[in-house]
């Protein structure tokens, strides 16, 4: 039944590729949730090539699938056949599929070692979601079935698996796999992209930006330093890091922090990128201090330590942070509606030549996109 | 503000070239700039620059010089030795890298790293500069770098600075950050590695932001007799009035020791 196994052999022969580096970030946001076509998003993260090899890139696009709103939607690569049959096995038991299908591609010569490629919009079953209620919510139970997958079925990984968002994609350059998923033909309201220069880990396509989980999604520019204790961190709360790259704690910190502990993005920018002891030291008013102090104790492991510039987002925000000393670029502007950031301004400059304003976000701090503010 | 075209471009008799550069890429754009002066072009205009890299980079000649309306991208003027290079608007990152002569005058705000091991020439920005502006410039010889900022600096001010003059003014600070609108001049451990050359800041500064290899004393009259000098210069392109710059007085920050890890490594 099985395929042969294309896929795993690219992923080998990157293993040798060590290149110091940095990756291109952009995301686009309309705070009033209007869609917009995905081509500004391509022509912004487009406009930054020279910051990637052509060994991975991706988009993340939100309000795609308004027909299925109410279904969770998985994005699956798989790099066999079988992989597919046996996901498909275990989703079927949980879920109800309304629809499944292959995810529309373009044929781009360019592109090798294509995987399988699918998106199913499903629910979880009534009566699964009864015998699990007691111990799990609807999102912590899809994302116990992703972790499944991705650690348990061979060859296949998910990419994203939210509602009414998709991510999309591989290994390529931006304009490749941008043409290759078609992505100026989807309407979303907040769109982020990834140009990569894969350093530390191998160019896979389940190691292209963006990561995601449930409706989160993280593209990152940078490394990080203390993937070892922030996997272990993750592990007590039943993250399993499966994907081989730094930046996949990033998108499961997020989600313990923001949905499973219900901090806001401030708090988590200085529990992430928490400042030193020396400038929390300074700080005048007692009780700012006293906060900063007891959330370094508490969270201590869950400090993103290395260089790092991300752009984090879910149905209702979209977030650029930078590492405590700002070791990667990050550039923000607004223009009436719309949220901008990216690595490189003119990134922005070429899809919105006038901006309101621009500016370059500090160190640690959050810049911060709200739906409906 | 918008800078004029022909304003300060002062060799108006030489060959001028007009450079439209949409959609070209860094290459393509840069062979061409090194094409028309090739063609004995001096004054090279470009047009809808937006984020092409390696301008300028390793560009000869003192009577040179390039005007850019748009964005450029990053490592603008590297090693450039000699020509004047104008920013209608904002500048990226590491502009001036390892720079060796020349000029560049950016009437935004320019990103990280600006002059990063510069040892020539001088960098006037308007607007405010990220963070670790002057890292590792030096000066040698009769060659002496300046960096001329007149907004505010992100932190790592002249981290491990070895030479030169770093200038942070602090007076068109542009607020338009929502985050963090802050009133500070410059951010957190400024000078932090420095071992040589000089910083001045206009105005007041909390001491606990300075790093460790730095100390503080009050500018000496020949100190300030190269800060009026440079200032000429830097008032006279974004029309300012120097005067009135001066009536705050600034702190000279310059490092206590030469080696300030000669004791760390043992040999």
């Amino acid at each position: 039944m099985s395929s042969p196994n294309i896929y795993q052999s690219c992923r080998k022969e990157d293993k040798e590729y060590h290149i110091p580096s940095g990756c291109g970030i952009s995301g686009i946001m309309n705070r009033q949730g209007k869609v917009f076509s995905g081509e500004a998003i391509y022509h912004s993260i487009c406009n930054m090539t020279e910051r990637g090899n052509g060994l991975g890139s991706g988009f993340a696009a939100y309000g795609i699938y308004p027909e299925f709103k109410d279904c969770c939607c998985f994005h699956i690569m798989y790099e066999t056949a079988l992989a597919q049959q046996n996901t498909e096995e275990y989703l079927k038991k949980v879920f109800n599929l309304k629809h499944s299908e292959p995810i529309p591609t373009e044929k781009v010569t360019r592109l090798k070692f294509i995987p399988l490629l699918w998106r199913y919009f499903a629910q979880v079953k009534e009566e699964v979601l009864k015998t699990h209620q007691e111990k799990l919510s609807e999102e912590d139970f899809i994302m116990k079935c992703v972790m499944d997958i991705n650690e348990k079925v061979s060859n296949a990984f998910v990419f994203s698996s939210g509602k009414n968002m998709g991510i999309f994609k591989g290994v390529g350059n931006p304009d490749e796999i941008g043409e290759f998923y078609r992505i100026p033909e989807y309407q979303g309201y907040i769109w982020t992209a990834h140009n990569r220069f894969p350093t530390n880990t191998v160019g896979w396509w389940g190691g292209a930006h963006p990561f995601g989980i449930l409706d989160w999604s993280v593209v990152h520019n940078g490394e990080i330093s203390s993937y070892g204790t922030n996997r272990h961190y993750l592990e007590n709360f039943g993250y399993h890091c499966t994907l081989f790259t730094d930046t996949e704690v990033m998108t499961y910190l997020f989600d313990l922090l923001v949905r499973r502990h219900h901090l806001d993005f401030e708090v988590v920018g200085n529990i992430l990128a928490a400042p030193f002891w020396s400038q929390i030291e300074r700080i005048e008013d007692e009780q700012t201090r006293e906060f900063l102090k007891t959330l370094r104790i508490i969270y201590g492991s869950a400090l993103v330590n290395g260089p790092f510039a991300v752009i984090v987002a879910n149905a209702k925000y979209m977030v650029g942070l930078n590492d405590r000393i700002k070791l990667r670029p990050l550039v923000a502007a607004s223009k009436s509606d719309f949220l901008y950031i990216a690595s490189e301004e003119a990134a922005i400059r070429k899809i919105c030549p006038n901006a309101d304003k621009v500016w370059m976000p500090k160190a640690g701090e959050p810049t911060i996109g709200k739906l409906g503010h | 503000m918008r800078y004029k075209d022909t304003e300060d471009l002062k060799i108006k008799s030489t060959k001028t070239a007009k450079i439209e550069a949409k959609d070209l890429s860094y290459k393509t754009l840069n062979e061409k700039i090194r094409e028309a002066l090739k063609n004995g072009c001096k004054k090279i205009v470009l047009d809808n620059v937006c984020g092409q890299r390696y301008i300028g980079d390793g560009l000869r000649g003192n009577d040179v010089q390039i005007l850019i309306k748009g964005v450029p991208g990053n490592n603008l003027a590297a090693f450039m030795d000699g020509p004047k290079i104008i920013v209608q608007e904002n500048a990226q990152d590491g502009i001036g890298n390892t720079m060796n002569a020349g000029e560049i005058v950016v009437h935004g705000h320019a990103g990280d790293i600006a002059g990063h091991s510069m040892r020539g020439g001088r960098i006037f920005i308007k607007g405010d500069v990220g963070y670790r502006a002057g890292i590792h410039m030096k000066a040698y010889k009769n060659l002496f770098p300046v960096i001329i900022a007149g907004g505010t600096c992100g932190d790592f001010l002249g981290e491990y600075m070895a030479g030169g003059l770093l200038v942070v003014l602090g007076i068109t600070h542009n607020c338009t950050n929502p985050t963090s609108c802050s009133p500070e001049i410059v951010g957190d451990f400024v000078g932090t590695g420095m071992h040589g050359g000089m910083i001045l800041i206009r105005g007041r500064l909390d001491t606990r932001k300075l790093g460790r290899e730095v100390r503080i004393a009050p500018p000496s009259d020949e100190d300030i007799s190269i800060l009026t000098a440079h200032l000429k210069d830097f008032c006279k392109y974004f029309h300012l009035d120097r005067e009135r710059i001066l009536e705050t007085s600034f702190i000279k920050l310059y490092p206590y020791t030469h080696r300030p890890y000669g004791k760390v490594y043992a040999y």
